[in-house]
């Protein structure tokens, strides 16, 4: 009966879907495509938010330590980004993450200083192998009860979203429950500067309660860490089980420092490696490696290569060779203009008739 | 008008190629302008048009429950086919130019959009988007002139068929999403095909314009109608559904005719497309396209295409800000000395249509008769249409004496 009223309503509705019409009017609803709305934008540090955001009622939840893939429409365009979710599940069903700006980061910079309460975002499910071991109750195994984090700039963002879930904060203090009381708990966060530290008052009343040991360093007071210093810093490292988030860099000479003394390491990059835009490069298409010069179309590159491609006009009017480009980078041949896309952007539909390859890059036909 | 050639006045002789280039330059840097300013704005221009459009459609289908009161039935029809005009004009011939692509947003992208009307969004888009588009006014290349039934200059050669060309395109008229649909499937051509003969292209193509008009015919014509049945409105909601689609059908073939139809729009020879540039095919764009004159009005119910000279010059940029390109435009023609044709709405139909009649008959017949000479005239016509290709001929030489 109700698959024979969907069917009616859908002839209704054709070509458009019923969906499209309820968008109009309940965009969260159950069944959608996964979206959320704004309720907050709160301010972290002079160049940091977190933003608070209602999700849709598809949202399955998350573990502390996670990311959430989100998708913002800045000047119009839709981007997307992944961010930490930096709290447990929370009793009103909300979530957050908070944004550091980067310099020149499109994203990051319109939600720091941009966006507006009410304001509909595009979600996926929590992911990340980037969490805690619990058991159903939330308890920490015994092989989990020293830990060691090493933090970086916004990399610091998953680590506050374990440690709240492990001690929540209320009005009354920090709480240590009882299937946290005896973990034994290091954090070792790295910020450019002092003013510059997101989080720092969390972790700063963690300390203070005694729930954590908190090592914070400061490149402008303390120099660049040096991660052989960290015997000295966390005297004893070995017994502990480290989780590290922070820039590529960091992660490598963390992950060749543990492996020397045979420590056990769990790792999150927290910014993709940046795709810097050259001129030319292979492209990756139709199960072909070929190598275009950066005049070339991306599309008469493959063709003459003999891949079969989608083609149209041939001069960037018809959008009759629209493909997605999964990774790497192009460039518009009319306007210079470099469209970039990667894990955390996800696939960008590009022209591939006037549009030649700014590196190496990937594109599914 | 005939091939932009062999004209008398060629309007385009007193260019050299440099000024072409020139004037190319011209025209690209108005896009660029535009281009780097676009934004959060024009974002919201589509999505608040789209969810008005869908809330129009939803509103005028729910007072026609009411349709037995002949004010719902007036209100709701009207609705109903405002509602369907904006869905293929201003958004659905727009969105599927990929016009709206650089947004990122999966449900306003060209390669997903599909739209109210009975051929499919893919047909559409080769026919329309690489055909039309690129091959603008090239006669024998671009079937949009005269969709492939009609005689649209005087170089193409008369013959009697051609009398009955203005029937054929007021028919066209009431009926034409189903011709758009059938000249997508290029029906005609390949009808003439013995079946077992048809490309598979062909036949996976008209499987799905099938489709499309069953869905489409299903919804308008039996369940709206059927939803509409215990409220006793069976019958006028049957009746506006098919008034919302002929009333669209007309609008948009008249406001089509008014884009490269009317009189002082050039066409072109094949040959003089062969190794052109990008500033030669603005020319070619800016030169057989046509504007209609008119408010904020005209250019939402018409998809902007009251701007249709800068919409051939930019056809991916998006609608809305055709209205602020069109003076800069204008001001780069009249620069080049080149000539931009506009004209109130009324006009330019009745121009689009005088050339449809006027080429419905033989060459100079309609510019030579007189009351005084018209028995002559028709006798004339009359063996024309019946006699052979000789017969045709030699009054044809007549006629051009007369005309001369």
């Amino acid at each position: 009966m109700s698959s024979l009223l969907t069917r009616v309503v859908e002839a209704a509705t054709t070509p458009l879907l019923p969906a499209d019409y309820l968008d109009l009017v309940a965009p969260l609803r159950a069944g959608a495509p996964l979206r959320g709305r704004i309720v907050a934008v709160e301010s972290e540090t002079r160049d940091a938010a977190t933003i608070v955001i209602k999700p849709g009622a598809d949202w399955a939840g998350h573990v502390p330590g996670q990311y959430v893939r989100i998708g913002v429409d800045v000047d119009g365009v839709r981007n997307w980004r992944a961010y930490s979710l930096t709290h447990g599940p929370r009793r009103d069903g909300l979530i957050s993450v908070t944004v550091k700006a980067v310099p020149d980061g499109k994203v990051s910079n319109f939600l720091v200083h941009r966006t507006t309460p009410g304001t509909l975002v595009h979600l996926e499910q929590a992911a990340g192998e980037f969490v805690l071991p619990a058991d159903e109750r939330g308890v920490t195994p015994l092989s989990h009860r020293k830990l060691l984090f090493v933090t970086a700039g916004s990399g610091v963002t998953p680590v506050v979203g374990m440690l709240r879930n492990l001690f929540p904060s209320t009005d009354e203090g920090v709480l240590r429950p009882g299937r946290s009381r005896d973990l034994d708990v290091t954090v070792v966060h790295v910020a450019p500067s002092k003013p510059d530290s997101i989080f720092l008052s969390d972790l700063q009343a963690l300390d203070a309660a005694g729930a954590i040991n908190l090592v914070a360093r400061y490149d402008d007071e303390h120099g660049v860490l040096d991660v052989a210093a960290l015997d000295q810093l966390v005297p004893d490292l070995a017994s502990r089980t480290t989780y590290a988030c922070g820039p590529g860099g960091l992660l490598a000479a963390l992950e060749a420092h543990h492996e020397a003394r045979g420590l056990a390491l769990q790792t999150e990059q927290f910014r993709a490696a940046t795709i810097v835009a050259g001129e030319g490069g292979t492209v990756h298409v139709g199960g072909q490696a070929i190598d275009a010069d950066g005049a070339t179309p991306v599309l008469d590159a493959a063709e003459s290569a003999g891949v079969l491609m989608p083609s149209g006009c041939r001069m960037g009017i018809c959008m009759g060779c629209v493909l997605p480009l999964k990774e790497g980078a192009v460039r518009d041949l009319r306007t210079g203009e470099v469209t970039t896309a990667d894990a955390m952007t996800g696939p960008v539909k590009i022209q591939t008739c006037i549009t030649a390859a700014a590196g190496p890059c990937h594109i599914e036909n | 008008m005939t091939a932009i050639q062999k004209l008398e006045q060629n309007p385009v002789a007193h260019l050299t190629p440099e000024d072409i280039e020139a004037f190319g330059a011209e025209i690209e840097a108005i896009r660029q302008e535009v281009l780097a300013k676009r934004g959060a704005d024009d974002a919201a221009y589509i999505r608040r048009m789209i969810a008005f459009q869908r809330w129009l459609e939803v509103g005028s289908r729910a007072t026609l429950l009411a349709s037995v009161f002949p004010p719902a039935f007036v209100l709701g029809t009207a609705g109903l086919t405002i509602a369907k005009i904006l869905e293929n004009m201003e958004i659905g011939h727009n969105v599927m130019h990929g016009q709206w692509d650089w947004m990122r947003d999966p449900k306003i992208h060209s390669t997903n959009w599909d739209w109210d009307n009975a051929t499919p969004a893919a047909a559409w888009k080769h026919s329309h988007n690489e055909l039309h588009h690129t091959y603008t006014n090239v006669l024998g290349k671009d079937n949009d002139l005269g969709y492939s039934i009609m005689r649209v200059d005087e170089d193409q050669r008369w013959h009697p068929f051609f009398l009955a060309q203005p029937l054929w395109n007021a028919i066209n008229a009431c009926i034409f999403e189903y011709g758009i649909a059938a000249y997508d499937l290029e029906l005609g051509k390949n009808l003439r095909i013995p079946k077992e003969k048809r490309s598979e292209e062909f036949t996976k193509g008209a499987a799905a314009t099938l489709k499309k008009i069953r869905g489409q015919m299903l919804k308008d014509y039996v369940v709206h109608p059927l939803v509409a049945a215990p409220f006793g409105a069976l019958l006028p909601t049957l009746a506006a559904n098919v008034i919302a689609n002929v009333g669209r059908n007309i609008w948009s073939h008249s406001i089509i005719m008014c884009g490269h139809f009317p009189e002082g729009v050039a066409v072109f020879e094949k040959a003089s497309i062969e190794g052109e540039t990008k500033a030669e095919w603005y020319l070619r764009q800016g030169l057989g396209s046509a504007n209609i004159t008119g408010g904020k009005l005209m250019d939402i119910m018409s998809g902007n295409l009251s701007h249709q000279v800068e919409h051939h010059l930019f056809p991916d940029l998006n609608s809305n800000r055709l209205a602020e390109v069109a003076p800069k435009v204008k001001a780069v023609f009249e620069k080049y000395d080149l000539p931009y044709v506009e004209g109130s709405f009324p006009k330019q139909l009745a121009s689009a249509w005088h050339k449809v009649f006027r080429l419905s008959l033989p060459n100079g017949w309609l510019a030579t008769t007189t009351p005084k000479n018209a028995p002559k005239r028709m006798a004339q016509l009359y063996k024309m249409s019946t006699g052979g290709r000789k017969a045709r001929k030699a009054i044809q030489a007549e006629l051009d004496a007369a005309a001369a």
